[in-house]
């Protein structure tokens, strides 16, 4: 076994142990952490991945924004459900069961493909955050989805606004 | 070097585990959780095929970042949601959360 | 430790303090006060060891300390930081670490560690004294310890981080990271009794007006890389990349090398506080008095000098050693006007932190003029004397006014002033230590002869001005040097000397070791600094002194070589203007009985009003700027512009819309619709609907399951049956 191969054990180890601690720990702040764990890993399956730009974003976004987000929603929520005996409903074996499922029918599909144990083809080019730039930017390439995920975001962002004080006024 | 199953297996299971964190959890915040470890597994996926199939061309790491400004978007609406209906209802159980039964 | 290592290092420890008091020690205030202490004294003594190694090097300015780590990819290379400790970051690095950890010592004792609680203190208003009962059952009111003791250890100790890394970085952007901490910090520390609506305009007044010169600085920053492609010194201030950059035209007929100068300067205007920025700096006596030291002395204004004095190359691009450039005489005369300007206004002041806050200002007007004439050295010498000698006086101040709270306590007259120096008078008795140290760096402000640092880095200033001919420079500079002379004795006379004004000052006491020691200290510095800087063509001390720090410093930049004859007109100036401006100080006040007029008045006449006021600049920047952002935004925009203008357009379409519905709904479904065809399918709806409503629980997750349920099996149809 390689350097490599145990260092993606590790990191899938550290992934799929903190996703289930996500959704199963009770206190709500403690699953916000555990996925910052969880984005950590797959930040550092990036750089494995040689896509550095793609974990630096990961880290910066995700864990930045998207996690703080998170954690300040729990905050606003205090009123947690701690006495409550288990963090999950009623439909937690049908939900197990469907999950396992889905993760069995994943296994099927990528079973039967054909380059599924294949090795990467090529190496990746020198220059790769640039040409991504340049690609997102470029009106031959990616502009047009770029801006309409900007537009989306802004939406987002404005009806994030509106529905969270809104709720205020109204009352 | 690793094979490119060892990435998808790992991106199957990620997304399974978000799934039940969504279909199970009684929380609205926790299921929303749920739904980031979704598409992390997707970005999973999205990163490695760029890399095992076509490392020349940029199209995988585009989705992938396409999919963050989504995620992004998704959260921060969610959120809001989440917080108007807990100062409205005083609750984020999401079986609480049910004005739309007949 | 391999020095490289040492100096990535130094910022660490009062970073790291930050985050250990918030996070874990802010219940305690001996712990949060150890850890922050710990963490300056070891930051002081990785910052001796770098300076006295620096020491050791032999031609230290064309070999400095450096090191750097690549940190944002950027497409075809990399953004590189790193440290540089040349000749002037060393020297600066030893004034810094020196206040810095002074600084840190004398607030255990301002906030007054130790005292019990105080009986009705809030966050966010100063302590006001407990009520403490002896064996003996009676009561008398003690000082009580400052509310938000272990924040305060935690906002210095981000602001002691954030100078460390302006000092030690080798690239404008670095440098820039570490302004701004020191900006948000001086926010939350001139705001840090917010409770008071004073404090938190002064707070936002220091932010916004910082923020005008940041912004001109970051379009400094942006045309600098724009240009050149680095923000490094070493690269920028080469002589290929100077020499294009000062043959490039930019604009108002300034080289491109003078306009990116100019634009940073101005980030070092509001900084530093020169006019016309100047407004913030007064304001920011509203936060604890070891802040006001921190920003006056040790920090933040000290650190828009250094980057003017650190982007000198650019300034003085194109300078043959005589004709100043467009830029440098920019900054003389904004430096020069400054020092005379606001020595006029310290004349006027009552309150004894008002009185250094202008002679601040006063202060870095001259090292800006400095500057200016291409007087580099001089520029960094006062820089460092000055922060040693105003660090030493807010210090001293501030136990001034610890002693005279002491006095309020004890008579119980809260209504009193501690700070006003109309209220003090004769406290040379009641404390000593204080008032020996405050005559030293009295003096050493005032440029006493010989004895302080004071009059060496003024006499170097003077000097370097008058042989290159900048003689108006020379007459402004010697002026306000006659106006500090005398506002210093002022000061030192109203508060020190005489008899006593009030009963509070006669009973006020000295203070505990923790505010003294950081006082005799620096009053060491105040004294000592300057004999490393002494002129070698100086008439009989010349001959003993090596000039150690001129040749330490001179070889940061390449400077051009100017013959300097000595000459006595600037020794006799500088002379006459210090010692006439302090016997004259002494001799206006010495008779001053409580609540007489003030004879400045008595001769101002009404010209007084406008000195008093601060040439009513406050008044002017509301009325031109601050309410019309105000009308602009309240009136013009909300009322006219979004309620009228663009709700009123929205209004029009709802009815239109409800017009057209109703159309249809009177010309088409009604007569049309429902006479033709009926309500037959309605009504099957809403039957059907009646039958399968109990499917909806309006439980997301029930959904979601079935959804899930039915898409795996569609799936599993599809692959078994269409796919094989």
């Amino acid at each position: 076994m390689t350097t490599m191969q145990v260092l993606f054990l590790i990191f899938a180890a550290i992934i799929l142990g903190s996703a289930y601690k996500v959704v199963t720990t009770k206190k709500m702040i403690h699953a916000a952490f555990w996925l910052i764990a969880t984005l950590f890993g797959v930040a550092a399956l990036y750089a494995m991945l040689s896509a550095g730009f793609m974990a630096m974003v990961q880290i910066v976004v995700y864990v930045g924004a998207i996690a703080i987000l998170f954690i300040f929603a729990v905050m606003l929520t205090r009123k947690d459900l701690r006495d409550s005996a288990t963090p999950l409903n009623d439909g937690r074996f049908l939900a197990a069961v469907l999950s396992l499922l889905t993760f069995g029918g994943f296994f099927l599909l990528l079973k039967n493909w054909t380059g599924f144990t294949q090795l990467p083809s090529a190496e990746v080019p020198a220059d790769m955050v640039g040409k991504l730039g340049t690609a997102l930017i470029s009106p031959s390439a990616y502009i047009l989805p770029f801006e309409v995920a900007s537009v989306l975001l802004l939406a987002a962002l404005i009806g994030a606004v509106y529905v969270a004080v809104g709720a205020t006024k109204n009352k | 070097m690793i094979p490119i199953s060892w990435y998808l297996i790992l991106a199957a299971a990620l997304f399974s585990i978000g799934l039940f964190g969504v279909l199970a959890r009684k929380n609205a915040v926790a299921i929303l959780l749920g739904i980031e470890l979704m598409l992390n597994a997707v970005n999973i996926n999205l990163v490695t095929f760029w890399r095992y199939l076509e490392p020349a061309k940029v199209t995988g790491q585009v989705f992938a970042i396409i999919v963050f400004a989504v995620a992004a978007a998704e959260v921060s609406v969610g959120l809001a949601l989440i917080i108007s209906i807990y100062r409205r209802r005083d609750t984020v159980v999401a079986n609480d959360i049910d004005l739309l039964k007949w | 430790m391999a020095t490289n290592t040492l100096i990535w290092l130094l910022p660490l420890p009062p970073l790291l303090a930050f985050f250990i008091i918030v996070l874990f020690t802010n219940k305690s205030n001996k712990l949060s006060h150890i850890v922050g202490v710990g963490a300056a004294a070891l930051s002081w003594a990785g910052a001796m060891v770098v300076f006295f190694r620096s020491l050791g090097v032999e031609h230290f300015g064309e070999h400095p300390f450096t090191d750097s780590i690549p940190w944002l990819p950027l497409g075809d290379g990399w953004l590189e930081i790193g440290v540089r400790i040349d000749p002037l970051s060393a020297a600066t690095l030893f004034f810094v670490a020196w206040t810095i950890f002074m600084i840190f010592l004398y607030s255990v004792g301002y906030h007054n560690f130790g005292q019990p609680k105080g009986d009705h203190d809030k966050q966010g208003l100063p302590p006001h004294g407990a009520t403490v009962e002896n064996e003996h059952g009676h009561k008398h009111s003690v000082p009580s310890v400052e509310p938000m003791y272990a924040r305060f250890f935690a906002f210095i100790g981000l602001f002691a981080a954030g100078m460390y890394t302006l000092v030690i970085s080798d690239n404008l952007l670095t440098l820039f990271v570490g302004w701004e901490i020191m900006g948000l910090c001086s926010y939350l520390l001139i705001g840090f009794w917010f409770a008071k609506k004073s404090a938190r305009n002064a707070g936002i007044k220091a932010f916004m007006t910082t923020r005008i010169g940041d912004v001109f600085m970051l379009l400094g920053l942006a045309f600098l890389y724009s240009a050149t492609g680095s923000l490094r010194y070493e690269v920028i201030f080469s002589h290929e990349v100077l020499h294009a950059l000062e043959s490039t035209p930019a604009f108002w007929g300034l080289s491109a090398a003078g306009a990116i100068g100019l634009l940073l300067f101005i980030g070092a205007v509001g900084k530093s506080a020169q006019w016309p920025l100047h407004v913030w700096l007064p304001d920011a006596m509203e936060g604890p008095t070891p802040v006001s030291a921190m920003i006056h002395a040790a920090t933040m204004v000290s650190a828009g000098v250094y980057m003017t004095i650190r982007i000198f190359p650019l300034i003085s691009a194109g300078w043959d050693g005589y004709t100043l450039t467009p830029t440098m005489s920019i900054i003389a005369f904004i430096g020069a006007f400054t020092a005379l300007f606001a020595a006029t206004i310290a004349v006027a002041q009552n309150d004894v932190k008002g009185v250094l806050a202008y002679s601040t200002i006063s202060q870095l007007g001259y090292m800006m003029a400095a500057i200016g004439v291409g007087a580099y050295v001089a520029a960094v010498f006062h820089l460092i004397t000055h922060a040693f000698f105003k660090a030493l006086l807010f210090l001293g101040s501030g136990s001034v006014i610890h002693g005279m709270e002491h006095g309020v306590l004890h008579t119980g007259n809260h209504d009193l002033d501690p700070q006003d120096m109309r209220n003090m008078g004769g406290l040379y008795k009641k404390m000593p230590i204080t008032f020996w140290t405050f005559l030293i760096g009295g003096f050493a402000l005032s440029g006493f002869p010989i004895v302080t640092a004071g009059f060496w880095s003024k006499d170097e200033i003077f000097a370097d001005a008058f042989a290159h001919g900048h003689t108006t420079v020379f007459i402004v500079l010697a002026l306000a040097a006659f106006l500090t002379a005398f506002y210093t004795m002022r000061q030192i006379t109203m508060t020190f000397l005489g008899d006593a004004k009030t009963p509070e000052a006669e009973h006020a006491s000295e203070n505990t070791w923790t505010m003294t020691t950081p006082l005799v200290v620096l009053a060491f510095f105040a004294l000592a600094y300057g004999w490393v800087g002494i002129p070698e063509n100086f008439p009989i001390l010349g001959s003993f002194s090596s000039n150690w720090f001129h040749h330490f410093v001179a070889h940061t930049v390449h400077l051009p070589e100017t013959h300097a004859e000595f000459s006595w007109i600037p020794l006799i100036t500088s002379l006459t203007v210090a010692l006439g401006g302090l016997a004259f100080g002494w001799l206006t006040y010495r008779k001053q009985k409580a609540g007489a007029v003030d004879p400045v008045k008595k001769w101002m006449g009404p010209l007084y009003h406008w000195i008093e006021n601060k040439y009513y600049f406050d008044e002017a920047y509301d009325f031109l700027f601050v309410n019309p952002a105000r009308w602009f935004s309240e009136i013009f925009t909300y009322k006219w512009m979004d309620r009228g203008l663009i709700d009123g357009i929205l209004h029009i379409f709802g009815p239109i819309a409800y017009w057209i519905g109703h159309l249809f709904r009177e010309r088409f479904d009604l007569p049309v619709v429902n006479r033709l065809i009926g309500d037959g399918s309605a009504d099957l709806v809403h039957k059907a609907g009646e039958k399968l409503r109990f499917v909806e629980t309006g439980r997301i997750q029930q959904y979601m399951i079935a959804a899930m349920s039915v898409f795996l099996i569609i799936a599993a149809v599809l692959y078994y049956v269409i796919l094989i």
